[in-house]
Protein backbone atom coordinates (compact mmCIF):
# COMPACT_ATOMS: atom_id res chain seq x y z
CA UNK A 1 0.00 0.00 0.00
CA UNK A 2 3.09 2.53 0.33
CA UNK A 3 4.47 1.92 -2.58
CA UNK A 4 0.90 2.66 -3.97
CA UNK A 5 -0.07 5.88 -2.65
CA UNK A 6 3.18 7.33 -3.17
CA UNK A 7 2.64 6.55 -6.91
CA UNK A 8 -0.87 8.04 -6.54
CA UNK A 9 1.06 10.80 -3.83
CA UNK A 10 2.81 12.17 -7.31
CA UNK A 11 -0.09 11.95 -9.30
CA UNK A 12 -1.87 14.79 -7.25
CA UNK A 13 0.41 17.27 -6.60
CA UNK A 14 0.57 18.51 -2.61
CA UNK A 15 -2.38 16.19 -1.42
CA UNK A 16 -3.08 16.03 2.62
CA UNK A 17 -4.92 13.28 4.57
CA UNK A 18 -8.28 15.32 5.59
CA UNK A 19 -10.37 12.25 7.13
CA UNK A 20 -10.57 8.98 7.10
CA UNK A 21 -14.36 7.25 6.49
CA UNK A 22 -15.04 3.90 7.94
CA UNK A 23 -17.55 1.73 6.15
CA UNK A 24 -18.33 -1.04 9.18
CA UNK A 25 -18.53 -4.97 8.58
CA UNK A 26 -22.57 -6.10 7.80
CA UNK A 27 -23.64 -9.15 10.39
CA UNK A 28 -27.12 -9.46 9.42
CA UNK A 29 -26.05 -12.52 7.66
CA UNK A 30 -24.55 -14.41 9.70
CA UNK A 31 -20.14 -13.89 10.65
CA UNK A 32 -19.44 -13.92 6.74
CA UNK A 33 -17.79 -11.05 5.92
CA UNK A 34 -19.82 -8.67 4.52
CA UNK A 35 -19.62 -4.68 4.00
CA UNK A 36 -22.39 -2.38 5.15
CA UNK A 37 -23.64 -0.94 1.48
CA UNK A 38 -24.98 2.28 2.97
CA UNK A 39 -22.90 5.62 1.66
CA UNK A 40 -21.63 7.47 4.36
CA UNK A 41 -22.55 11.38 4.08
CA UNK A 42 -18.93 12.61 4.31
CA UNK A 43 -18.79 10.96 0.91
CA UNK A 44 -21.47 12.52 -0.54
CA UNK A 45 -19.57 15.48 -2.47
CA UNK A 46 -16.53 13.57 -3.23
CA UNK A 47 -18.04 10.17 -5.42
CA UNK A 48 -20.87 9.38 -7.23
CA UNK A 49 -23.14 6.77 -5.21
CA UNK A 50 -23.39 3.64 -7.63
CA UNK A 51 -19.20 3.55 -7.92
CA UNK A 52 -18.90 2.87 -4.40
CA UNK A 53 -22.12 0.52 -4.31
CA UNK A 54 -20.60 -1.31 -6.86
CA UNK A 55 -16.76 -1.84 -5.08
CA UNK A 56 -18.54 -2.64 -2.14
CA UNK A 57 -21.26 -5.09 -3.81
CA UNK A 58 -17.90 -6.61 -5.80
CA UNK A 59 -15.84 -7.11 -2.61
CA UNK A 60 -18.40 -8.58 -0.85
CA UNK A 61 -18.79 -11.52 -3.75
CA UNK A 62 -15.28 -12.26 -3.43
CA UNK A 63 -15.56 -12.52 -0.08
CA UNK A 64 -19.06 -14.89 -0.21
CA UNK A 65 -16.54 -16.67 -2.64
CA UNK A 66 -13.47 -17.06 -0.37
CA UNK A 67 -16.23 -18.66 2.12
CA UNK A 68 -18.28 -20.31 0.22
CA UNK A 69 -18.60 -24.28 1.44
CA UNK A 70 -19.00 -26.51 -1.19
CA UNK A 71 -17.29 -29.09 -3.15
CA UNK A 72 -14.02 -27.30 -3.46
CA UNK A 73 -13.32 -26.42 0.12
CA UNK A 74 -14.67 -29.64 1.10
CA UNK A 75 -11.95 -31.68 -1.17
CA UNK A 76 -9.17 -28.97 0.25
CA UNK A 77 -10.27 -30.04 3.79
CA UNK A 78 -10.53 -33.17 3.60
CA UNK A 79 -6.73 -33.62 1.47
CA UNK A 80 -5.66 -31.49 3.97
CA UNK A 81 -6.95 -33.74 7.31
CA UNK A 82 -5.86 -36.87 5.36
CA UNK A 83 -1.87 -35.25 4.94
CA UNK A 84 -2.12 -34.27 8.53
CA UNK A 85 -2.25 -30.61 7.05
CA UNK A 86 1.18 -30.70 6.30
CA UNK A 87 -0.42 -29.81 2.85
CA UNK A 88 -0.78 -26.35 3.73
CA UNK A 89 3.04 -25.53 3.72
CA UNK A 90 2.81 -25.92 0.24
CA UNK A 91 -0.25 -25.11 -1.05
CA UNK A 92 -2.19 -21.90 -0.70
CA UNK A 93 -5.65 -21.97 0.49
CA UNK A 94 -8.54 -20.86 -1.89
CA UNK A 95 -9.15 -18.47 0.92
CA UNK A 96 -5.62 -17.01 0.11
CA UNK A 97 -6.16 -17.05 -3.74
CA UNK A 98 -9.28 -14.93 -3.49
CA UNK A 99 -7.59 -12.51 -0.78
CA UNK A 100 -4.97 -11.68 -3.24
CA UNK A 101 -7.78 -10.94 -6.39
CA UNK A 102 -9.38 -9.02 -3.82
CA UNK A 103 -5.73 -6.82 -3.34
CA UNK A 104 -5.61 -7.06 -6.70
CA UNK A 105 -9.02 -5.69 -7.31
CA UNK A 106 -8.78 -2.90 -4.45
CA UNK A 107 -5.67 -1.26 -5.91
CA UNK A 108 -7.10 -1.22 -9.44
CA UNK A 109 -10.19 0.58 -8.35
CA UNK A 110 -7.74 2.73 -6.53
CA UNK A 111 -6.07 4.25 -9.50
CA UNK A 112 -9.03 3.81 -11.99
CA UNK A 113 -11.70 5.68 -9.77
CA UNK A 114 -10.38 6.88 -6.56
CA UNK A 115 -7.30 8.40 -7.05
CA UNK A 116 -8.72 10.66 -9.19
CA UNK A 117 -11.39 11.62 -7.01
CA UNK A 118 -8.86 12.06 -3.94
CA UNK A 119 -9.76 8.82 -1.91
CA UNK A 120 -8.23 5.73 -1.01
CA UNK A 121 -9.02 2.29 -0.42
CA UNK A 122 -7.22 0.54 2.27
CA UNK A 123 -7.82 -3.49 1.98
CA UNK A 124 -10.00 -4.41 4.84
CA UNK A 125 -6.90 -7.82 5.02
CA UNK A 126 -5.03 -4.88 6.50
CA UNK A 127 -6.93 -3.68 9.12
CA UNK A 128 -8.14 -7.33 10.36
CA UNK A 129 -11.53 -7.48 8.34
CA UNK A 130 -13.42 -5.24 10.60
CA UNK A 131 -13.89 -2.12 8.42
CA UNK A 132 -13.61 -1.16 4.65
CA UNK A 133 -11.23 2.25 5.07
CA UNK A 134 -11.67 4.89 3.12
CA UNK A 135 -9.11 7.90 3.24
CA UNK A 136 -10.01 11.34 2.12
CA UNK A 137 -7.25 13.92 0.96
CA UNK A 138 -8.18 17.05 0.41
CA UNK A 139 -6.51 18.96 -2.91
CA UNK A 140 -4.61 21.50 -1.87
CA UNK A 141 -3.01 24.14 -4.75
CA UNK A 142 -0.80 26.55 -2.65
CA UNK A 143 -0.74 24.21 0.24
CA UNK A 144 -0.95 27.53 2.60
CA UNK A 145 -4.01 26.90 4.43
CA UNK A 146 -4.36 22.99 5.49
CA UNK A 147 -6.27 20.89 7.85
CA UNK A 148 -2.56 20.83 9.37
CA UNK A 149 -2.21 24.41 10.36
CA UNK A 150 -5.43 24.49 11.94
CA UNK A 151 -4.96 21.52 13.78
CA UNK A 152 -1.76 22.71 14.89
CA UNK A 153 -2.65 25.52 16.05
CA UNK A 154 -5.95 24.25 17.79
CA UNK A 155 -3.69 21.43 19.31
CA UNK A 156 -0.92 24.48 20.18
CA UNK A 157 -3.89 26.79 22.28
CA UNK A 158 -4.96 23.16 24.10
CA UNK A 159 -1.54 23.07 25.67
CA UNK B 1 40.87 18.59 27.34
CA UNK B 2 38.84 17.63 30.19
CA UNK B 3 36.01 19.88 29.37
CA UNK B 4 35.60 18.28 25.87
CA UNK B 5 35.78 15.24 27.19
CA UNK B 6 32.69 15.94 29.48
CA UNK B 7 30.70 17.80 27.35
CA UNK B 8 30.96 15.10 24.70
CA UNK B 9 30.20 12.45 27.18
CA UNK B 10 27.26 14.50 28.65
CA UNK B 11 26.18 14.88 24.98
CA UNK B 12 26.18 10.49 24.31
CA UNK B 13 24.20 10.59 28.08
CA UNK B 14 21.90 13.56 26.86
CA UNK B 15 21.26 11.25 23.45
CA UNK B 16 21.06 8.11 25.05
CA UNK B 17 18.60 9.00 27.87
CA UNK B 18 15.94 10.88 25.24
CA UNK B 19 16.04 7.77 23.35
CA UNK B 20 15.62 5.36 25.76
CA UNK B 21 12.39 7.38 27.15
CA UNK B 22 11.51 8.17 23.93
CA UNK B 23 10.94 4.87 22.58
CA UNK B 24 10.82 2.23 25.69
CA UNK B 25 10.02 -0.45 23.23
CA UNK B 26 13.28 0.16 21.26
CA UNK B 27 16.56 0.27 22.53
CA UNK B 28 19.09 2.93 21.22
CA UNK B 29 21.26 -0.42 19.38
CA UNK B 30 17.84 -1.25 17.64
CA UNK B 31 18.03 1.92 15.35
CA UNK B 32 21.14 0.11 13.63
CA UNK B 33 19.77 -3.09 13.64
CA UNK B 34 17.52 -4.20 10.84
CA UNK B 35 13.30 -3.47 11.14
CA UNK B 36 11.29 -5.26 13.98
CA UNK B 37 8.69 -7.38 12.79
CA UNK B 38 5.22 -6.39 14.14
CA UNK B 39 4.75 -9.73 16.45
CA UNK B 40 7.43 -8.58 18.85
CA UNK B 41 5.21 -5.44 19.44
CA UNK B 42 1.85 -7.44 19.84
CA UNK B 43 -0.62 -5.62 22.41
CA UNK B 44 -1.99 -9.01 23.32
CA UNK B 45 -0.41 -11.55 26.19
CA UNK B 46 0.36 -13.72 23.39
CA UNK B 47 3.80 -15.61 23.46
CA UNK B 48 5.70 -15.81 20.15
CA UNK B 49 8.42 -17.98 19.47
CA UNK B 50 10.63 -18.76 16.32
CA UNK B 51 10.36 -15.14 15.07
CA UNK B 52 6.63 -15.12 14.54
CA UNK B 53 5.73 -18.49 13.38
CA UNK B 54 4.51 -19.94 16.77
CA UNK B 55 1.78 -18.01 18.43
CA UNK B 56 0.91 -19.68 21.92
CA UNK B 57 -0.95 -18.65 25.36
CA UNK B 58 0.96 -17.05 28.20
CA UNK B 59 1.11 -19.95 30.26
CA UNK B 60 2.70 -23.03 28.39
CA UNK B 61 3.57 -25.32 31.70
CA UNK B 62 -0.12 -27.15 31.00
CA UNK B 63 1.05 -27.72 27.25
CA UNK B 64 4.21 -29.23 28.38
CA UNK B 65 2.69 -31.72 30.86
CA UNK B 66 -0.17 -33.43 27.96
CA UNK B 67 2.96 -33.24 25.74
CA UNK B 68 5.03 -35.91 28.32
CA UNK B 69 2.44 -37.59 28.99
CA UNK B 70 1.33 -38.20 25.30
CA UNK B 71 5.34 -39.23 24.31
CA UNK B 72 5.77 -41.11 27.50
CA UNK B 73 2.78 -43.38 27.45
CA UNK B 74 3.46 -43.65 23.53
CA UNK B 75 7.16 -44.30 23.96
CA UNK B 76 6.62 -46.79 26.51
CA UNK B 77 3.84 -48.44 24.57
CA UNK B 78 6.06 -48.87 21.42
CA UNK B 79 9.49 -50.10 23.45
CA UNK B 80 7.76 -52.63 25.92
CA UNK B 81 4.55 -53.94 24.41
CA UNK B 82 5.20 -53.29 20.28
CA UNK B 83 8.16 -55.95 20.37
CA UNK B 84 5.37 -59.32 21.67
CA UNK B 85 2.28 -57.77 20.65
CA UNK B 86 3.86 -57.96 16.72
CA UNK B 87 5.53 -60.88 17.28
CA UNK B 88 2.54 -62.53 18.68
CA UNK B 89 -0.38 -61.29 16.53
CA UNK B 90 0.47 -58.62 14.00
CA UNK B 91 2.70 -55.99 12.49
CA UNK B 92 -0.19 -54.17 11.85
CA UNK B 93 -0.66 -52.96 15.69
CA UNK B 94 2.50 -51.41 15.88
CA UNK B 95 1.89 -49.52 12.29
CA UNK B 96 -1.89 -48.58 13.49
CA UNK B 97 -0.28 -46.98 16.54
CA UNK B 98 2.38 -45.26 15.11
CA UNK B 99 -0.01 -43.39 12.42
CA UNK B 100 -2.48 -42.47 15.50
CA UNK B 101 0.60 -41.43 17.08
CA UNK B 102 1.85 -38.94 14.20
CA UNK B 103 -1.69 -37.87 14.02
CA UNK B 104 -2.11 -37.17 17.29
CA UNK B 105 0.95 -35.24 17.76
CA UNK B 106 0.62 -33.36 14.67
CA UNK B 107 -2.71 -31.97 15.11
CA UNK B 108 -2.10 -31.05 18.27
CA UNK B 109 1.01 -29.23 17.58
CA UNK B 110 -1.04 -27.51 14.81
CA UNK B 111 -3.77 -26.51 17.68
CA UNK B 112 -1.25 -25.12 19.58
CA UNK B 113 1.11 -23.19 17.62
CA UNK B 114 -1.36 -21.53 15.78
CA UNK B 115 -3.27 -18.16 15.10
CA UNK B 116 -6.88 -19.09 16.80
CA UNK B 117 -8.55 -16.00 15.23
CA UNK B 118 -7.15 -13.39 17.01
CA UNK B 119 -8.69 -9.90 15.77
CA UNK B 120 -6.26 -7.59 15.92
CA UNK B 121 -7.11 -4.28 17.87
CA UNK B 122 -8.35 -1.08 16.07
CA UNK B 123 -6.11 1.66 14.78
CA UNK B 124 -6.59 4.91 16.63
CA UNK B 125 -8.66 6.29 13.41
CA UNK B 126 -11.22 3.62 13.74
CA UNK B 127 -11.41 3.67 17.66
CA UNK B 128 -11.76 7.84 17.27
CA UNK B 129 -14.57 6.97 14.72
CA UNK B 130 -16.87 4.73 16.76
CA UNK B 131 -16.09 6.69 20.11
CA UNK B 132 -17.63 9.88 17.82
CA UNK B 133 -20.24 7.53 16.31
CA UNK B 134 -21.45 5.69 19.90
CA UNK B 135 -21.34 9.50 21.45
CA UNK B 136 -23.81 10.31 18.80
CA UNK B 137 -26.05 7.66 19.13
CA UNK B 138 -26.10 8.02 22.77
CA UNK B 139 -26.64 12.08 23.03
CA UNK B 140 -24.42 11.92 26.32
CA UNK B 141 -21.18 13.94 26.74
CA UNK B 142 -20.31 11.89 30.01
CA UNK B 143 -16.41 10.45 30.72
CA UNK B 144 -17.51 7.12 31.24
CA UNK B 145 -20.81 6.27 29.00
CA UNK B 146 -22.57 3.31 30.13
CA UNK B 147 -21.62 -0.41 28.25
CA UNK B 148 -21.98 -0.12 25.15
CA UNK B 149 -23.80 -2.72 22.77
CA UNK B 150 -25.45 -2.86 19.26
CA UNK B 151 -28.06 -5.26 18.20
CA UNK B 152 -28.32 -7.11 14.99
CA UNK B 153 -30.45 -9.17 13.18
CA UNK B 154 -29.28 -12.89 12.02
CA UNK B 155 -31.67 -15.33 10.67
CA UNK B 156 -34.54 -13.92 12.69
CA UNK B 157 -32.67 -13.69 15.65
CA UNK B 158 -31.33 -10.57 17.66
CA UNK B 159 -27.63 -10.71 18.46
CA UNK B 160 -26.04 -8.52 20.97
CA UNK B 161 -23.15 -7.27 19.89
CA UNK B 162 -20.73 -5.81 22.68
CA UNK B 163 -17.98 -3.11 22.40
CA UNK B 164 -14.82 -4.27 23.54
CA UNK B 165 -12.98 -1.90 25.43
CA UNK B 166 -9.55 -3.59 25.52
CA UNK B 167 -9.53 -4.05 21.31
CA UNK B 168 -11.38 -0.99 20.93
CA UNK B 169 -14.08 -2.47 18.30
CA UNK B 170 -17.61 -3.86 17.83
CA UNK B 171 -17.11 -7.45 18.39
CA UNK B 172 -18.13 -9.59 15.70
CA UNK B 173 -21.14 -12.29 16.59
CA UNK B 174 -19.38 -15.43 17.88
CA UNK B 175 -16.21 -13.50 19.15
CA UNK B 176 -15.17 -13.42 22.74
CA UNK B 177 -12.49 -11.67 24.78
CA UNK B 178 -9.87 -14.29 26.27
CA UNK B 179 -8.85 -12.56 29.33
CA UNK B 180 -5.90 -14.76 29.63
CA UNK B 181 -4.46 -13.97 26.09
CA UNK B 182 -6.17 -10.33 26.34
CA UNK B 183 -7.28 -10.92 22.58
CA UNK B 184 -10.52 -10.52 20.85
CA UNK B 185 -10.99 -14.20 19.15
CA UNK B 186 -12.92 -14.97 16.29
CA UNK B 187 -15.92 -17.62 17.00
CA UNK B 188 -14.30 -18.42 20.51
CA UNK B 189 -14.72 -21.40 21.29
CA UNK B 190 -12.96 -21.67 24.92
CA UNK B 191 -9.14 -21.51 26.15
CA UNK B 192 -7.80 -24.37 26.61
CA UNK B 193 -4.90 -24.78 29.32
CA UNK B 194 -3.77 -28.67 27.69
CA UNK B 195 -3.13 -27.37 24.50
CA UNK B 196 -1.54 -23.95 25.95
CA UNK B 197 -3.79 -21.65 23.00
CA UNK B 198 -6.96 -20.39 22.39
CA UNK B 199 -9.70 -22.61 20.36
CA UNK B 200 -11.14 -20.18 17.93
CA UNK B 201 -12.44 -20.23 14.46
CA UNK B 202 -8.63 -21.05 12.79
CA UNK B 203 -7.94 -23.88 14.92
CA UNK B 204 -11.33 -25.64 15.88
CA UNK B 205 -10.67 -28.09 13.43
CA UNK B 206 -7.52 -29.39 14.54
CA UNK B 207 -8.35 -29.48 17.95
CA UNK B 208 -11.63 -31.71 17.18
CA UNK B 209 -8.90 -34.00 15.50
CA UNK B 210 -6.85 -33.81 17.98
CA UNK B 211 -9.48 -34.89 20.70
CA UNK B 212 -11.03 -37.79 18.38
CA UNK B 213 -7.79 -39.07 17.31
CA UNK B 214 -6.66 -39.06 20.69
CA UNK B 215 -9.37 -41.04 21.98
CA UNK B 216 -8.82 -43.33 19.24
CA UNK B 217 -4.64 -43.63 20.35
CA UNK B 218 -6.21 -44.02 24.55
CA UNK B 219 -8.56 -46.84 23.36
CA UNK B 220 -5.96 -48.29 21.55
CA UNK B 221 -3.14 -48.34 23.67
CA UNK B 222 -5.30 -49.43 26.26
CA UNK B 223 -6.63 -52.37 24.89
CA UNK B 224 -3.31 -53.72 23.23
CA UNK B 225 -1.67 -52.88 26.65
CA UNK B 226 -4.75 -55.06 28.55
CA UNK B 227 -4.33 -57.91 25.70
CA UNK B 228 -0.43 -57.52 25.71
CA UNK B 229 -0.65 -58.41 29.82
CA UNK B 230 -3.52 -61.23 29.21
CA UNK B 231 -1.36 -63.17 26.50
CA UNK B 232 1.63 -62.92 29.22
CA UNK B 233 -0.54 -64.20 32.00
CA UNK B 234 -1.53 -67.04 30.05
CA UNK B 235 2.22 -68.13 29.90
CA UNK B 236 3.90 -66.74 33.01
CA UNK B 237 0.90 -66.60 35.76
CA UNK B 238 -0.77 -62.62 36.10
CA UNK B 239 1.88 -61.51 38.77
CA UNK B 240 4.72 -62.76 36.36
CA UNK B 241 3.39 -61.10 33.88
CA UNK B 242 3.30 -57.71 35.38
CA UNK B 243 6.81 -58.40 36.39
CA UNK B 244 8.52 -58.55 33.27
CA UNK B 245 6.41 -55.58 31.54
CA UNK B 246 6.39 -52.98 34.46
CA UNK B 247 5.75 -50.33 31.87
CA UNK B 248 1.84 -52.07 30.88
CA UNK B 249 1.24 -50.97 34.54
CA UNK B 250 2.44 -47.06 33.80
CA UNK B 251 0.45 -47.41 30.59
CA UNK B 252 -3.28 -48.88 31.75
CA UNK B 253 -3.07 -46.53 34.69
CA UNK B 254 -2.68 -43.44 32.46
CA UNK B 255 -5.03 -44.39 30.27
CA UNK B 256 -7.67 -45.30 32.26
CA UNK B 257 -7.97 -42.15 33.86
CA UNK B 258 -7.26 -40.24 30.39
CA UNK B 259 -9.77 -42.22 28.70
CA UNK B 260 -13.07 -41.04 29.99
CA UNK B 261 -12.42 -37.25 30.17
CA UNK B 262 -11.08 -37.31 27.01
CA UNK B 263 -13.53 -39.76 25.01
CA UNK B 264 -16.15 -37.56 27.23
CA UNK B 265 -14.47 -34.52 25.17
CA UNK B 266 -14.62 -35.80 21.59
CA UNK B 267 -18.51 -36.55 22.75
CA UNK B 268 -19.40 -33.32 23.31
CA UNK B 269 -17.53 -31.44 21.08
CA UNK B 270 -19.07 -34.19 18.43
CA UNK B 271 -22.13 -32.78 19.51
CA UNK B 272 -21.49 -28.99 19.02
CA UNK B 273 -20.04 -29.37 16.03
CA UNK B 274 -23.25 -31.48 14.63
CA UNK B 275 -25.51 -28.35 16.19
CA UNK B 276 -22.90 -25.79 15.24
CA UNK B 277 -22.26 -24.43 18.60
CA UNK B 278 -19.33 -23.30 20.31
CA UNK B 279 -18.54 -24.02 23.97
CA UNK B 280 -18.81 -20.22 25.27
CA UNK B 281 -22.31 -20.68 23.34
CA UNK B 282 -23.06 -24.33 24.97
CA UNK B 283 -22.44 -22.46 28.45
CA UNK B 284 -24.08 -19.31 28.62
CA UNK B 285 -27.26 -21.44 27.41
CA UNK B 286 -27.73 -18.76 24.33
CA UNK B 287 -29.65 -20.69 22.01
CA UNK B 288 -31.13 -23.11 24.74
CA UNK B 289 -35.06 -23.26 23.94
CA UNK B 290 -34.78 -23.16 27.65
CA UNK B 291 -34.38 -19.27 26.93
CA UNK B 292 -37.64 -18.93 25.04
CA UNK B 293 -39.56 -20.75 22.91
CA UNK B 294 -38.70 -18.96 19.94
CA UNK B 295 -34.76 -19.03 20.72
CA UNK B 296 -32.64 -21.10 18.36
CA UNK B 297 -29.12 -20.91 16.85
CA UNK B 298 -28.86 -18.92 13.64
CA UNK B 299 -25.71 -20.09 12.88
CA UNK B 300 -26.94 -23.65 11.74
CA UNK B 301 -27.15 -24.95 8.45
CA UNK B 302 -30.34 -26.64 9.46
CA UNK B 303 -28.75 -30.64 9.58
CA UNK B 304 -26.37 -32.39 11.29
CA UNK B 305 -23.87 -33.11 7.76
CA UNK B 306 -23.40 -29.98 6.66
CA UNK B 307 -22.96 -28.49 9.68
CA UNK B 308 -20.07 -31.21 10.62
CA UNK B 309 -18.86 -30.35 6.98
CA UNK B 310 -18.98 -26.80 7.38
CA UNK B 311 -16.88 -27.13 10.84
CA UNK B 312 -14.05 -29.48 9.77
CA UNK B 313 -14.26 -28.93 6.03
CA UNK B 314 -15.01 -25.76 5.15
CA UNK B 315 -12.60 -22.96 4.33
CA UNK B 316 -9.27 -21.86 6.69
CA UNK B 317 -9.75 -18.15 6.65
CA UNK B 318 -6.35 -17.02 6.96
CA UNK B 319 -4.31 -15.35 10.25
CA UNK B 320 -5.58 -11.64 10.56
CA UNK B 321 -2.50 -10.51 12.76
CA UNK B 322 0.34 -10.05 9.97
CA UNK B 323 2.82 -11.94 12.68
CA UNK B 324 6.26 -11.91 10.70
CA UNK B 325 5.21 -8.92 8.51
CA UNK B 326 7.94 -5.63 9.25
CA UNK B 327 7.08 -2.78 11.29
CA UNK B 328 7.41 -0.12 8.64
CA UNK B 329 10.34 2.04 9.89
CA UNK B 330 7.79 5.07 9.30
CA UNK B 331 5.32 4.03 11.49
CA UNK B 332 5.28 3.87 15.46
CA UNK B 333 4.36 0.94 17.70
CA UNK B 334 1.58 0.61 20.37
CA UNK B 335 3.41 -0.53 23.64
CA UNK B 336 1.52 -3.32 25.16
CA UNK B 337 -0.42 -4.49 27.43
CA UNK B 338 -1.83 -0.64 27.35
CA UNK B 339 -5.38 -0.26 26.55
CA UNK B 340 -5.33 3.48 25.14
CA UNK B 341 -3.72 5.05 22.56
CA UNK B 342 0.36 5.36 23.46
CA UNK B 343 2.42 8.02 23.15
CA UNK B 344 5.59 7.88 21.92
CA UNK B 345 8.70 10.87 21.25
CA UNK B 346 10.11 10.20 18.38
CA UNK B 347 13.58 10.13 17.71
CA UNK B 348 15.07 12.97 15.77
CA UNK B 349 15.74 10.05 13.42
CA UNK B 350 12.40 8.79 12.48
CA UNK B 351 11.32 12.21 12.36
CA UNK B 352 11.76 12.93 8.72
CA UNK B 353 9.40 9.80 8.12
CA UNK B 354 6.44 11.11 9.77
CA UNK B 355 3.56 11.82 8.18
CA UNK B 356 2.31 15.25 9.42
CA UNK B 357 -1.16 15.78 8.57
CA UNK B 358 -1.88 12.34 10.03
CA UNK B 359 0.03 13.58 13.11
CA UNK B 360 -1.89 16.61 13.17
CA UNK B 361 -5.31 14.97 13.05
CA UNK B 362 -3.97 11.76 15.68
CA UNK B 363 -2.78 14.50 17.79
CA UNK B 364 -5.61 17.14 17.95
CA UNK B 365 -7.51 13.50 18.76
CA UNK B 366 -4.84 13.00 21.53
CA UNK B 367 -5.53 16.44 22.90
CA UNK B 368 -9.32 15.72 22.76
CA UNK B 369 -8.76 12.47 24.39
CA UNK B 370 -6.05 13.74 27.07
CA UNK B 371 -8.82 16.68 27.71
CA UNK B 372 -11.54 13.48 28.73
CA UNK B 373 -9.21 11.94 30.44
CA UNK B 374 -7.91 13.54 33.77
CA UNK B 375 -5.11 10.79 34.36
CA UNK B 376 -3.27 11.90 31.08
CA UNK B 377 -0.53 14.00 32.28
CA UNK B 378 -0.65 17.43 30.47
CA UNK B 379 1.91 17.86 27.71
CA UNK B 380 4.37 20.93 28.16
CA UNK B 381 5.20 21.06 24.52
CA UNK B 382 3.61 20.56 21.00
CA UNK B 383 2.00 17.43 20.81
CA UNK B 384 3.99 14.31 20.65
CA UNK B 385 3.53 11.83 18.10
CA UNK B 386 0.45 9.43 18.23
CA UNK B 387 1.17 6.32 17.35
CA UNK B 388 -0.22 3.59 14.83
CA UNK B 389 -1.30 0.46 15.41
CA UNK B 390 1.18 -2.79 14.24
CA UNK B 391 -0.87 -3.81 11.73
CA UNK B 392 -1.53 -0.73 10.06
CA UNK B 393 1.77 -1.44 7.82
CA UNK B 394 2.81 0.96 5.52
CA UNK B 395 -0.57 2.12 4.49
CA UNK B 396 -0.84 5.41 6.05
CA UNK B 397 -0.13 7.85 3.45
CA UNK B 398 2.31 10.65 4.21
CA UNK B 399 4.89 12.94 3.44
CA UNK B 400 8.01 14.24 4.96
CA UNK B 401 7.20 16.31 7.59
CA UNK B 402 9.22 19.72 7.98
CA UNK B 403 7.22 21.98 10.23
CA UNK B 404 6.86 19.44 13.30
CA UNK B 405 10.54 18.75 13.05
CA UNK B 406 11.45 21.50 15.62
CA UNK B 407 8.83 21.00 18.24
CA UNK B 408 8.79 17.81 18.14
CA UNK B 409 12.19 17.42 18.71
CA UNK B 410 12.49 19.36 22.25
CA UNK B 411 9.77 17.05 23.46
CA UNK B 412 9.80 16.28 26.96
CA UNK B 413 11.82 13.27 28.32
CA UNK B 414 8.93 11.93 30.41
CA UNK B 415 5.76 9.88 29.16
CA UNK B 416 2.10 10.31 29.62
CA UNK B 417 0.49 7.96 31.54
CA UNK B 418 -1.94 6.23 28.98
CA UNK B 419 -5.81 5.97 29.89
CA UNK B 420 -6.61 3.23 31.98
CA UNK B 421 -8.01 -0.47 30.87
CA UNK B 422 -11.71 0.64 30.98
CA UNK B 423 -12.68 -2.97 30.21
Amino acid sequence: MATEFHNLQELRHSASLETKVFIQRDYTEGTVCRFQTKFPSELDNRIERTLLEETVKTLNSYYVEAEKIGGQSYLEGCLACATAYIIFLCMETRYEKVLRKISGYIQEQNEKIYAPRGLLLTDPIERGMRVLEISIFEDQGSGTSSPSSSSMSSTGSAR
Amino acid sequence: MHLGVSESMRECEYSQISTRSSTPMETPYKKRTSRKRKWESFPGRSKFYCDGRIMMARQTGVFCLTLVLILVTSGLFFTFDCPFLALQLTTAIPVIGGVLFLFVLGTLLRTSFSDPGVLPRATPDEAADLERQIDVANGSTGYRPPPRTKEVVINGQTVKLKYCFTCKIFRPPRASHCSLCDNCVERFDHHCPWVGNCVGRRNYRFFYMFILSLSFLTIFIFAFVITHIILRSHRNGFLNALKDSPASVLEVVVCFFSVWSIVGLSGFHTYLISSNQTTNEDIKGSWSSKRGKDNYNPYSHGNIFTNCCSALCGPLPPSLIDRRGFIQSDTLQLAPPTNGITMYGATQSQQSHMCDQDQCIQSTKFVLQAATTPLLQQQTSEPVILTTSPENGGSLPGRTSLTLAGPCTSLPLGQPTPPPSTS
